[in-house]
């Protein structure tokens, strides 16, 4: 069962490495979204650093949507998705799978690009510790409830549109805690009930979204 | 001596339609069965039901005399093969095919030099004609190295060559006690295979209402 999980995993990363443009979009989405806040708030400096950290997070919940249409979608249409379900594994460990390569390939470099995205808006390097700690701990949350939404809108019409309708509000407590943990740092205040809480998201949903998602994967399949 | 497979009675609906009307079927270690029938009739949605993608609305499937329930483990039992031949076209053959290779790197080249693929082994499979993706195909059922295979029109799209290896290919299944369900529209290297012939279904949900 690992060999096929690892396997798994592996070939996805392997994927999103021939087809390394979907991952640097991602990335250039990232660092675009949050170069409009400047232009459209003024250069101020105080302002700005203010405003970093839920810029940079709100910018990373809207890029980690951009790939999750196609994490499934692509293994629909081409008839993967039978092949990888008859492989004598539980569709929510495939669905894992592929929600830990999306991980890997979306909410890693996100997170290593945004330290400097962080500093361009004026933030203290000492600061940035509570931001990047609660972005470890949300962008595998925020993969894990894409997945989720993205197996269950699997088949149906219009799912690329349904499928934010259905992310953005479960990720609101994310993107809360998120923010405010980093704030509390930029305020000297203790930033720990924050990032327990946000540490608390991530266990539940690690539990739960591969499981939804199994089943959203096998109705898919029937249908 | 008992039948591997036994299926009694099933009913499948596609939303309201009734696609699959109290199909039952046997199957013995060594046997093939075709199936056949006019487009719709539900030859692939049976084959997807025995599979196990998708669950019978009625009707029981049993293996070895037990009802199946885990799917999981029915996976183990069977290769599929559908309409597509779920090949990413940027990963080269050996790539796409690595996953499926529960056995090892050697099962791997092995099957495919049963489908004549290994000098293509490195291209990305984007590369390859529809035939040598059906090929291609036709290797991962082999690397299951399952009892029960499903084909859903083996043939589409190969040479005469082609179908003659996927003949042998067949054979050697056949006498090492594998079992072979495959649905049709044109003649298959299958000697001595029995016939199911399905019909669309006559009664569907609106017959009952009226």
């Amino acid at each position: 069962m690992n060999t096929i999980l690892f396997g798994l995993i592996g070939r996805e990363l392997r994927l999103a490495l021939r087809h390394g443009a979907d991952t640097l979009a991602v990335l250039l989405f990232f660092l675009l979204c949050g170069s409009l806040f400047p232009l459209a708030l003024g250069p101020s400096q105080e302002l700005l650093r203010r405003m970093a950290p839920g810029i940079v997070w709100v910018c990373a919940l809207l890029a980690t949507l951009l790939p999750l249409d196609r994490l499934f979608g692509n293994e629909l249409e081409d008839g993967s998705l039978d092949q990888l379900l008859l492989l004598g594994v539980p569709p929510s460990l495939v669905a894992g799978a592929k929600i830990t390569a999306h991980w890997l390939t979306t909410g890693l470099p996100l997170l290593l690009a945004a330290s400097p995205m962080a500093i361009m808006l004026g933030m203290k390097p000492a600061d940035l510790a509570p931001l990047l700690i609660g972005l470890l701990l949300g962008t595998p949350t925020l993969s894990l409830l894409g997945g989720m939404a993205a197996a269950t809108v699997l088949g149906a019409r219009r799912g690329g549109v349904l499928l934010p309708l259905l992310v953005l509000p479960l990720a609101t407590p994310v993107l809360i805690f998120g923010a405010a943990a980093a704030y509390a740092g930029q305020f000297g205040q203790s930033d720990l009930v924050e990032l327990d809480l946000l540490g608390a998201f991530l266990a539940l949903s690690a539990l739960l979204c591969p499981l939804a998602a199994g089943t959203g994967l096998r109705a898919a399949a029937a249908s | 001596m008992p039948p591997r497979l036994v299926l009694h009675d099933i009913t499948v609906f596609r939303g309201e339609r009734l696609v699959l009307d109290r199909v039952s079927l046997k199957m013995h270690d060594g046997e093939a069965l075709l199936l056949t029938g006019p487009n719709g009739a539900g030859k692939s949605t049976l084959l997807r039901t025995i599979a196990g993608l998708r669950r019978p609305d009625g009707g029981t499937m049993r293996w070895d005399g037990r009802a199946v329930t885990d799917f999981a483990l029915h996976a183990t039992r069977l290769a599929y093969l559908g309409h597509l031949d779920a090949l990413k076209p940027g990963l080269t053959l050996a790539e796409n095919l690595a996953l499926f290779a529960r056995h090892g790197e050697a099962d791997l080249s092995a099957a495919l030099d049963h489908v004549d693929l290994q000098p293509l082994a490195d291209l990305p499979a984007r590369l390859l004609s529809a035939g040598q993706k059906r090929r291609a195909a036709i290797a991962r059922v082999l690397l299951a190295r399952a009892p029960l295979w499903l084909l859903d029109e083996p043939s589409l799209g190969l040479d005469a060559a082609a179908i003659g290896r996927l003949g042998a290919v067949l054979a050697a299944h056949r006498a090492q006690g594998g079992m072979v369900i495959a649905t049709t529209h044109v003649p298959l290297p299958l000697p001595e295979a029995a016939t199911l012939t399905l019909a669309p279904p006559v009664l569907s949900l609106p017959d009952f209402a009226a």
